[in-house]
């Protein structure tokens, strides 16, 4: 689904890059945990998947494509079989969170009676029936993150992208927003997620990833957080 | 579902950002107009030239009765003295430039001149003796009226020989510099249209980065996030110039129409037809100073 070959990011000439010769492959249906600390280069990985950077060098498939053949017209295409979540929601304040999950489907120009009945089902997926009408600033924070899910989700994409989705989230609401993913994932959805969250990654025994100052340094099926060290 | 869509996005985007969006209106709605006057009166100069050099012939007045003129001194022109003149203007050396003379005697200047102004209480004192005989010299080429003119100037029993372009052509000349000077006006109303309208389309992307961001995220297309900055340039635009056409046809209907037509009548003017002619002209710039303007702006600030 996702495919890194020998992936190097620099972002100012000279500097030392934020991702070295990666390679990677998440096969289709996977969820993988992407640790590291700061800087380390996750953030990068999410943003080269979506196209929002393009490598320094090597090569990325995603979803059969390779991104640095795509040109530009073809990269929302892309993006709409990916769906993306952080750790700050990006919510639109003014809009109801039927209107913010709706919002997803109408700037792809899908039909009225799509959204009228796709919407609701991806809410009652997310556990958020019944507060269809609510404002961003009305709801608990572990509730706004539904809600960025249930946007990102709402077009049922082929990979969910996660960058530290429980970053502002208690350990409570975490949980459930991890079961949340996981349910996400087992309707086959690839789901990459970039985390600081030992407690999280210890509890899911999930593929592991681990970056360091841009490097790959292990890559542990059914992994912990801090094995390595 | 999509038009919906865009358009309320359009609608949020201007209200947020009213006052912009009334600049720019007023921008171009200015601009516009000097535009348009300049086009006007060009249009007015064509009419004119029209107008004139199509009918142009040399007018020879002859002498009338008490005329102040030295080559008049002999009283009334004498019939020897038209009938030499006659002759003279039918002969083969002048048949290269003229193309055919007619006399006019004072009793046909006078009945021309009772049609004319037949309204007048002023034409109604005249009598065909105050009249002027003339000789009215159709040219092969009109440019050549100069030779014509030398040739007839000074002679006993000729007043004097009139060009009416000698009248027109100050006319069209200032008329040529006062559209020059509007032009001059438009371009540089024009420049800020463009610059306005380009900071007001950036001020609406800044606004919503937030949801062109999303946009983005969730793989909407270029056009579908540009489509509504840039249909909001273009809807203030051309309000504008709808503006600047109502404003030019107010002009034209009450200024020329109804004013300057009834008080200076010798000449033919353009009126609001001519306003509907440059209309979609107007419109059509407006819409290009839009499109320039999201070209340069959104290229830069919704790009993916």
């Amino acid at each position: 689904m996702i495919r890194f070959e020998n992936v190097t990011k620099v972002y100012a000439r000279g500097a030392r890059p934020a991702l070295d010769a990666i390679d990677l492959e998440v096969e289709r249906g996977e969820f993988l945990f992407l640790v590291g600390a700061s800087g380390s280069g996750k953030s990068t990985f999410l943003r080269l998947v979506l196209r929002e950077e393009r490598p320094s060098a090597g090569r990325i498939f995603v979803a059969g494509k390779e991104l640095s053949t795509l040109s530009t017209w073809k990269v929302p295409h892309l993006r709409r079989q990916i769906g993306a979540v952080f750790q700050d929601f990006r919510l639109l304040p003014n809009k109801t969170v039927f209107e913010n999950v709706a919002f997803a489907l109408q700037v792809i120009g899908k039909p009225r009676h799509h959204i009228l009945t796709t919407v609701p089902d991806t809410l009652e997926l997310v556990g958020l029936g019944g507060k269809e009408k609510r404002l961003p600033h009305e709801l608990s924070g572990g509730e706004q993150q539904r809600v960025a899910i249930a946007r990102a989700f709402v077009n049922r994409p082929s990979i969910l992208l996660a960058d530290e989705p429980t970053g502002n989230l208690d350990p409570t609401t975490s949980v459930g927003i991890m079961r949340l993913l996981d349910r996400i994932n087992r309707t086959g959805t690839t789901v990459v997620m970039a985390t600081h969250d030992d407690e999280i990654v210890d509890q899911m025994r999930k593929r592991v990833v681990e970056l360091e100052s841009g490097q790959m340094v292990r890559d542990q099926s059914r992994g912990v957080y801090g094995s390595a060290r | 579902m999509r038009l919906q869509f865009i358009l309320s996005e359009i609608g949020i985007g201007l209200r947020r950002n009213l006052s912009m969006a009334v600049s720019v209106i007023l921008v171009t709605f200015v601009s516009l107009t000097f535009v348009g006057a300049a086009g006007l009166l060009q249009l007015q100069i064509g009419e004119m030239k029209d107008d004139w050099y199509d009918q142009v012939e040399v007018t020879i007045y002859l002498c009338p009765q008490d005329s102040d003129v030295p080559t008049c001194a002999g009283g009334q022109i004498s019939d020897e003295q038209t009938e030499a003149l006659r002759e003279e203007l039918d002969s083969p050396a002048m048949a290269d430039y003229v193309e055919a003379a007619y006399y006019e005697s004072q009793e046909e200047a006078y009945d021309a001149f009772q049609e004319r102004f037949a309204d007048e209480w002023w034409a109604q004192g005249l009598t065909p003796d105050q009249m002027q005989a003339s000789f009215r010299v159709a040219l092969v080429d009109p440019s050549q009226y100069q030779v014509v003119a030398d040739q007839f100037t000074g002679r006993q029993g000729v007043e004097d020989v009139r060009d009416p372009r000698a009248v027109v052509e100050p006319l069209i000349l200032v008329m040529n510099r006062l559209s020059l000077v509007a032009a001059g006006i438009a371009g540089i109303m024009l420049l800020a249209a463009v610059l306005l309208i380009t900071t007001t389309i950036r001020l609406s992307a800044m606004s919503r980065r937030r949801e062109t961001g999303i946009m983005r995220l969730v793989g909407a297309s270029n056009l579908f996030i540009q489509l509504p900055f840039m249909l909001e340039g273009a809807i203030a635009a051309t309000i504008g110039a709808v503006m600047a056409v109502a404003g030019l046809w107010f002009g034209m209907r009450y200024l020329v129409e109804d004013w300057l037509a009834q008080s200076v009548q010798f000449i033919p003017y353009v009126g609001t037809d001519e306003v509907w002619m440059i209309a979609p002209v107007l419109v059509a710039v407006a819409i290009a100073l839009a499109a320039i303007s999201s070209v340069v702006t959104l290229s830069r600030y919704t790009k993916v």
